[in-house]
């Protein structure tokens, strides 16, 4: 204990550079897969290329993808962009389906009325077809915000700072408090990210909860 | 007016969905496709507004080829109400309702404004505009369905077996609201359905396809039940044509003839007749058996009485109510073979026999043959 309180402004520090790497691929990651998930759930080849591929890239095992990142995209060897866009690739490896399966599950006569009523193409996704996908959505979110926490800290291993440098440095000191400090940061940052993805997931989703008998204020 | 010119649809595989249809839907007329599943009913429908492109032929609406009107902008002006209402489940009914309005560049006030108004001439309360689609029944639904399809004003309206996913009970009260809102708006519209019941009563034309996309007779609904144009037609319509065709007979001047009535209370009449008994404001209450032991001290009350059958209404202006239908259906119907027949407050005034609609019947007949 007395090595947590002795480095906490540390902690923190590094705690705010994990969520940085850990997270920003999350946000592009995100970005990338909408397009990339629509086109998967609009045309058949499409998906059957997709998916599979994405898939495939999420087998890479993450310490083989940061390794050879600097040879991919031309990055210095300790650059923190290895580790940033090899995190985007297993985001998009893993939201590219959910994007897909959530437009799925868009109800089909909810979209022939929006197309009835004259939506455009582009206006259609944005306010008909993506809030509808919200809840599929923040269920493939969650899943890739704490599976890039938890990956973001083997970037440690190749020399990019995260909580990860906490367990490195630990064991090679055999200092066990430093290792125990970092493991609980992780799984803090995991957790907490994680409820906040759920409760913010819940609040754009106000019509979720809205079910006969149960309606607000009014009676009927 | 709505206009089908050698329309064809045919899909890459070689399925015909619509065949060479040609006909022309009146302004201001509900005008029904109705036939089996398969018959191309709602591809027609949807080739309207080009939901669905015709693969020849033309759909003129104003006499405007729609193929050279852009999509978006040709359904705004087109109000379509599908299956299970399609309503937004992320959007508040208010805003449902607002939604082609607010595509139109309205501003959010107006069409807010319109959206209430709207919920209003639906029957809904305009409280019910606040809560989400999952809040409300499906009839509420469907309400709104329709309530958002006019928001904009369309002439036409474009329905798509709108009733069929709610119970027996609400689909009656949707259609009679259907054609109470009809009278007040005189829109152009294409209902389709494959219930030739729903057909027949809300259809001041009906068109039935037969699979394969054939039009099989496009007529009034009476014209389709006295005169099915061939076998399918006739299978199609059912079984109780020849009744059900009674509902498109006025009973305007068949015989009223007089009934015995008693209030609850009076004492027992003596006769051998049935007789019916009424409460104060001569509303009926039931029937009194002869010989019945319904009565206490020799009075009559209102226990142990047969139940009373359907009412003829005299004064019925409105759809089937004052019908052939109506004063055959209250005579066959009553325990004692005395049709009740009622004005509009309720009121017993007398009564119908199966015999005088007969007589009535076969008056509209010779009527038909000299005219």
């Amino acid at each position: 204990m007395t090595w947590v309180s002795d480095h906490f402004g540390q902690l923190l520090q590094v705690s705010g550079q994990h969520l940085v790497l850990a997270l920003l691929p999350v946000l592009i990651g995100f970005v990338l897969s909408v397009p990339l998930g629509w086109v998967a759930h609009r045309w058949r080849l499409a998906r059957t290329i997709l998916i599979p591929l994405s898939g495939l890239l999420y087998t890479i095992p993450s310490l083989a993808l940061f390794v050879v990142m600097p040879a991919l995209i031309g990055t210095r060897i300790l650059d923190p962009l290895n580790v940033q866009v090899a995190l985007t690739i297993y985001t998009i490896a893993l939201l590219v389906r959910s994007v897909a399966d959530a437009l799925d599950a868009v109800p089909g006569h909810v979209v022939a009325a929006a197309n009835a009523m004259g939506f455009g193409q582009l206006r259609r996704f944005f306010t008909v077809d993506l809030p509808l996908s919200v809840p599929v959505l923040t269920a493939g979110v969650r899943v890739a915000a704490v599976t890039n926490i938890s990956l973001a800290s083997i970037g440690a291993i190749i020399g990019v700072e995260s909580l990860g440098s906490f367990l490195t440095e630990g064991f090679n000191r055999t200092n066990y408090p430093e290792i125990i400090a970092g493991i609980v940061a992780i799984l803090v940052l995991a957790l907490v990210v994680d409820a906040l993805l759920l409760l913010v997931g819940k609040l754009i989703t106000p019509w979720t909860r809205a079910t006969r008998g149960a309606s607000k204020g009014a009676s009927a | 007016m709505i206009e089908f010119r050698d329309v064809t649809k045919r899909y890459p595989d070689g399925t015909v969905a619509v065949d060479e249809l040609s006909l022309s839907v009146e302004a201001g007329t509900i005008t029904v496709f109705v036939g089996p599943s398969g018959c191309g009913k709602t591809t027609s429908l949807r080739m309207v507004n080009r939901m669905i492109e015709a693969t020849s032929g033309q759909v003129l609406v104003d006499g405007q080829d729609v193929a050279k009107q852009k999509p978006a902008q040709l359904r705004r002006g087109i109000g379509y109400v599908i299956q299970q209402a399609g309503l937004f489940p992320h959007r508040t009914v208010l805003d449902n309702v607002a939604t082609v309005p607010l595509l139109s560049g309205w501003s959010k006030a107006k069409a807010r404004t319109r959206a209430s108004e709207l919920l209003e001439l639906v029957g809904l309360p305009v409280e019910f505009g606040k809560r989400y689609p999952a809040q409300l029944s499906g009839g509420q639904q469907q309400r709104v369905g329709v309530a958002r399809a006019l928001a904009a004003d369309p002439p036409i309206l474009l329905m798509d077996e709108p009733f069929s996913a709610v119970d027996p009970v609400v689909r009656e009260g949707l259609q009679d609201e259907l054609l109470r809102l009809q009278a007040e708006l005189d829109k152009t519209i294409v209902f389709v359905t494959h219930d030739i019941d729903e057909a027949i009563k809300l259809g001041e034309k009906v068109a039935v396809f037969r699979v394969g996309g054939k039009l099989a007779q496009y007529a009034e609904p009476a014209e389709l039940l006295r005169a099915p144009a061939d076998e399918f037609v006739s299978s199609f319509v059912g079984r109780d044509r020849g009744y059900r065709g009674l509902g498109f007979l006025s009973a305007d001047g068949i015989a009223v003839e007089q009934l015995e009535t008693v209030p609850v209370g009076a004492a027992v009449p003596t006769t051998n007749d049935w007789v019916l008994v009424v409460d104060g404001e001569r509303k009926p209450v039931g029937w009194l058996r002869p010989g019945s032991s319904s009565t206490v001290d020799g009075t009559v009350t209102a226990d142990g009485l047969e139940p009373g059958g359907s009412l003829y209404d005299v004064e019925g202006g409105n759809g089937t109510t004052g019908s052939l239908r109506s004063a055959m259906d209250a005579a066959l119907s009553s325990p004692s073979g005395h049709g009740v027949a009622v004005d509009g407050s309720g009121a017993v005034v007398g009564r119908v026999s199966a015999e005088s609609v007969l007589a009535a019947l076969s008056k509209a007949r010779e009527q038909a043959a000299t005219a």
